[in-house]
């Protein structure tokens, strides 16, 4: 007789770290495609490659750190990582920008401070900024996506991986990349409005051209992570929201300064930040008024640093400023309990 | 009959598997031929075993009785003859063993004399109370706490809800389900009588919505009365008393708080059945339904089964195979504790038994690191955040754990079911709260100590008051009585001096006694040199043959007085640097024990040579007295003899003497080696001197005669106060 002594509860759910992050992998699905569509296949090739480099760079930390290296690594969350970093990078960046990104975000942002579920920072987005403002021109100089008028064809594969192998003669790629809509709105709204006006990167169905439906793919592979349980529906609503609802003042008080709350919605990475990026259980708020909280101030920094930041995009900052947050936010937002008249709310009494 | 239902925050779906149990009726289980009663079955204080091994016993017969307000009594649950009463392995979280009354089954389960309570309306309430609490009913769903303590309720307390918790949500267990399917009738009889008891405004039977049967059979057995049944979605754990609660009636109870504090009682389905048993057949509580099931068990079902019946005689009439099943455990999948000996009885809250194969419950996997994900948070029925409380009891934060409520959980498992990291919260949980158990003990204990320990300073610092106010009066008295005598006798002002000198007055005074022993010594010798010399010229004159003998006689004697003359001298030198060194309270042992050294061997060497002596003028003497001849003063030479001798005995007891006081010094030496706490007493001695001394001369007139010579008196004493005083520092510097 086995008198095996084990506490209660003694059934699981079958649902393991492993199947949660492939869920959340394979709810990328839907943009990737888009992305590949719209700007050739440096995405795919960008998202393997970075898969690979991630899977390498955390084996070896880990057995730096002497961790049971398979077990981690089939968790899935190194994985995870490597293809949101890959999906926020331009397609046509350089492979050692993708390395220096991958290396920075598992080994410093994740692995340092003790590995998964001890990072303070979302690791892709630290890995995104630290190339955003230590290669900004490779970081912020996209092709124009298929639809964009004026533009008949997208990179063969042979081109995708000859710019991202390939020779490091940036003047080729340079030759054919364009502002995204959202920098292009920067540059000149405000100011050259007949230029804004006419803009082709602008001209999409009812937002930045292409950039609308890559938005829209995240979308939908969101609406499945929640669906699945995965997420919940509280940060992507509150950052969606808090974004609609301060670009929406600011567009009827100035409708040539200020884009307008549809178009932030569908440009750059709203879509993929409010639920992929922000909706990291490790780095979020995990009460669900802590999570509307978080959500709607990442809305609301988004808006704040693309109507008057240096940067056309800003959701990797506002993630990780809020992430600073989190702890905090996670001590003032206790559900109330059971048999309490209210919440407590600070750390101790 | 609609009925609002206030949907519980969180919850779960597990897979239920109640079918595998149902698919036959009701089986008695056999009786086996041991059975093993423990005597606490409940919460509260275990009951005091009132039969004897060899005793005989019949169905139904108190084995144990009640031992305390929070305790139930045992009855034999079949007849037969008892064989123990000792300790055996019992279903307990920490594997503790608990007192057992063992019973051999005669096999004809004889019943003992009992009837039914006819007609219990027309009865007083608290009869049919004790009557509950005599045939041992205590809950049947899960913590077993005596039901009559529930029922019991002052009259005043309004009970608007009584609530028969019929919901079963966990899976696997189908016992009450079993129980109302083939006995609603009874289970309704018993929760009549409880509404009889604590006269609610409504009756409520809470039921998942899982169980179609016996809610057909429950609506049947209540058609006639007001009870309502109430039919709740089927989650986890809805079944829980808090859960049950607020599914019915949208209250909470408090935190730390009963449920009859918001009006509402709410008894399990077993303890319906159970307290129908008693009133209306007589019968104590010493059998239940217990479901037997997991896919090691050949013949899952529910079984009534006698309480005390080991785990693994029950498991066999079901056909288990023992070597399939990955564990064994009492209770659900979820809250029931994996037993470690199937030797274990069935209690009074065994509401299952599980053998699950090692396909159907795997052993857990590895646990992984806190994602943060959440997933707790969204399952957790008591509100609470699982993952912070996890960090908390993990890092041993208890402050947090507390102030994140970590007293409300109820311990579901639903957080671990779904926790996607295989982290065994639970046990986390359970962990947190025995440290914060221990934790409040411990203040509560430490903050009796301090009680107890300012309590007894404030009485000692009282009675010290007390003292110094007696002390003080007496004080005064003397005071008064030593000015009266010290007008008398003005003259003498030594009193108070010879007091400052009195601390270290023993030595110098006993050395004093020696030097005037080696005084006379001395002098006894140079008499005794004096007299050998008269008795040499006298033998001169008379021409004598022992002249030569005589003349070194008196050499020797003569070499003795000086020497003696020089021991006197020295000691006498001692004794004056002795005396200088009186107000040095610091080392006046060791400076007497140092000077002491020496005479001491002198005076060794002293009585030994008169020793000599003495014996050398006997033989002479004797000698004389052989040989008279010669003309010798025989007479003469006995008087040197005897002078000799005296001599000798005298200087031997100034050695005694010197020796006695040499050890009296070693003894001074030897508490003087804790040098400080000597030092203490001395400065104490010594101010206590000075003051007397002060209050004496405070006591007397500027113009008394003897003002003066107190006044360099109490000088006196006072230097040798601070003298001690700074010796003491200077010693405890050291």
């Amino acid at each position: 007789m086995s008198v095996l002594h084990v506490t209660s509860p003694h059934v699981h759910r079958p649902f393991t770290m492993n199947a949660l992050m492939r869920h959340v992998i394979y709810a990328t699905i839907p943009g990737l495609i888009v992305l590949t569509a719209l700007f050739g296949w440096g995405t795919l090739i960008n998202v393997i490659f970075a898969s690979l480099v991630a899977i390498a760079t955390e084996a070896f930390v880990l057995k730096l750190r002497n961790r049971p290296i398979s077990l981690s690594i089939r968790d899935g969350s190194a994985v995870l990582t490597a293809v949101l970093l890959a999906l926020a990078i331009p397609p046509t960046a350089p492979w050692w920008l993708t390395i220096v990104g991958i290396i920075f975000a598992i080994v410093i942002a994740k692995q340092l401070y003790g590995g998964l579920g001890s990072n303070p920072f979302n690791p892709a987005m630290i890995g995104y900024v630290l190339l955003l403002i230590s290669f900004p021109l490779e970081m912020t100089t996209w092709i124009p996506a298929y639809t964009t008028e004026g533009v008949t064809s997208i990179p063969s594969f042979a081109q995708s991986f000859t710019m991202i192998f390939g020779s490091v003669d940036r003047s080729i790629i340079d030759g054919i990349t364009m502002a995204t809509p959202l920098d292009t709105f920067k540059t000149y709204a405000g100011n050259d409005l007949a230029k804004l006006q006419s803009a082709s990167v602008l001209q999409g169905s009812f937002a930045g051209a292409g950039w609308e439906w890559v938005n829209v793919a995240f979308l939908i592979g969101g609406i499945y992570l929640i669906a699945r349980k995965i997420i919940t529906w509280h940060i992507p609503v509150a950052v969606l929201s808090s974004v609609f609802l301060f670009a929406g003042i600011f567009h009827i008080i100035d409708p040539d300064t200020y884009a307008s709350p549809i178009f932030h919605l569908f440009s750059g990475g709203t879509m993929l930040g409010a639920f992929f990026i922000a909706t990291d259980p490790v780095t979020a708020a995990t009460s669900n008024k802590g999570k509307l909280i978080f959500g709607a101030l990442i809305g609301f920094l988004i808006y704040v640093i693309r109507a008057w930041g240096g940067y056309p995009d800003a959701v990797a900052f506002a993630v990780l400023l809020l992430n600073l947050c989190a702890p905090t936010i996670e001590y003032y937002t206790q559900p109330r309990a059971y048999g309490h008249k209210k919440a407590n709310s600070g750390i101790t009494k | 009959m609609s009925r609002r239902i206030w949907d519980i925050p969180g919850g779960i779906h597990p897979a239920e598997n109640k079918q595998q149990s149902l698919q036959s009726r009701i089986i008695t289980a056999n009786i086996p031929a041991e059975l093993v009663v423990p005597v606490q079955q409940h919460i509260g204080a275990p009951g005091k075993p009132c039969v004897d091994v060899g005793d005989k016993v019949l169905k139904g017969q108190v084995i144990a009785e009640a031992n305390g307000f929070v305790s139930l009594p045992t009855h034999a649950p079949t007849s037969g003859e008892i064989i123990a009463v000792e300790s055996r392995p019992v279903q307990h979280p920490s594997q503790i063993d608990g007192l057992c009354v063992v019973i051999k089954t005669d096999r004809n389960d004889q019943w003992i004399d009992h009837c039914a309570i006819s007609d219990y309306q027309s009865q007083e309430r608290s009869d049919i109370i004790n009557a509950i609490r005599q045939a041992g009913i205590s809950g049947m769903g899960g913590a077993g706490f005596p039901s009559t303590i529930k029922l019991g309720i002052p009259p005043d307390v309004k009970i608007e809800q009584l609530i028969l918790n019929s919901a079963e949500c966990e899976p696997y267990i189908t016992a009450d389900d079993s129980l109302i399917q083939e006995r609603a009738d009874e289970v309704v009889a018993g929760l009549k009588i409880m509404q009889w008891l604590v006269k609610p405004k409504e009756t409520l039977i809470g039921i998942e919505d899982n169980k179609p049967d016996a809610i057909k059979a429950l609506k049947l057995a209540s058609a006639d009365s007001d009870i309502e049944v109430v039919v709740v979605p089927t989650k986890y754990p809805s079944g829980g008393e808090k859960q049950i609660i607020y599914l019915l009636t949208g209250k909470e109870v408090a935190s730390g708080g009963l449920p009859s504090d918001i009006g509402v009682i709410c008894q399990n389905t077993g303890t319906a059945y159970a307290i129908n048993r008693a009133i209306h057949f007589g019968e104590p509580l010493i059998s239940r339904i217990t479901t037997v099931t997991g896919d090691a068990v050949a013949n899952k079902g529910n079984y009534e089964v006698l309480l005390g019946t080991p785990v693994d005689a029950l498991l066999s009439q079901a056909e288990a195979k023992f070597d399939q099943a990955s564990r064994l455990i009492m209770g659900g999948p979820m809250m029931g504790f994996s037993i470690h000996n199937s030797a274990v009885p069935i209690v009074k809250v065994t509401n299952c038994l599980l053998a699950p194969t090692k396909k159907e419950i795997p052993e857990p996997d590895a646990e992984q690191p806190c994602i943060r994900c959440g997933n707790c948070t969204q399952v957790c029925p008591a509100g609470l955040l699982p993952q912070q409380l996890y960090w908390f009891s993990k890092s041993n934060e208890l402050e947090k754990a507390k102030h994140f409520n970590l007293a409300d959980c109820i311990e579901c498992g639903a957080c671990s079911f779904v926790c996607p990291s295989n982290i065994p919260l639970v046990q986390y949980f359970r962990f947190g709260k025995g440290q914060i158990r221990k934790q409040e003990a411990e203040t509560k204990k430490a903050d009796q100590a301090r009680e107890r320990f300012e309590f007894r300073q404030s009485r000692l610092e009282k009675e010290e008051r007390e003292k110094e106010e007696k002390r003080k009066a007496r004080a005064e008295a003397a005071a008064k009585k030593q000015a009266a005598k010290k007008a008398a006798a003005a003259e003498n002002p030594a009193t108070s001096e010879s007091g400052s000198t009195l601390s270290t007055g023993t030595e110098p005074t006993a050395s004093t006694s020696a030097t005037t022993k080696l005084k006379s010594t001395w002098a006894s010798t140079t008499k005794r040199w004096k007299d050998a010399e008269k008795a040499l010229k006298i033998a001169e004159k008379n021409g004598n043959d022992h002249i030569e003998a005589l003349q070194k006689k008196v050499e020797q004697l003569k070499a003795k007085a000086d020497n003696a003359k020089l021991l006197y001298d020295e000691a006498k030198a001692t004794d004056e640097a002795n005396l200088n060194n009186v107000s040095d309270a610091a080392a006046p042992t060791q400076t007497t024990t140092l000077s002491e050294n020496d005479p001491m061997q002198t005076l060794k060497q002293a009585s030994a040579d008169d020793f000599n002596a003495w014996k050398a003028a006997q033989e002479k003497t004797q000698a004389a007295e052989v040989n008279p001849s010669n003309g010798v003063d025989i007479e003469l030479l006995r008087k040197a003899e005897t002078e000799a001798k005296d001599k000798s005995t005298a200087s031997k007891a100034a050695m005694k003497e010197a020796r006695a006081k040499e050890k009296e010094a070693m003894q001074a030496k030897k508490a003087a080696e804790d040098p400080t706490k000597q030092l203490k007493m001395d400065a104490a001695i010594t101010r206590t001197k000075a003051k007397k001394a002060l209050k004496a001369l405070e006591s007397l007139g500027e113009d008394h005669k003897s003002y003066d010579a107190l006044k360099t008196a109490y000088e006196k004493a006072q230097t040798a106060a601070k003298d001690a005083e700074l010796a003491l520092k200077a010693a405890e510097e050291a």
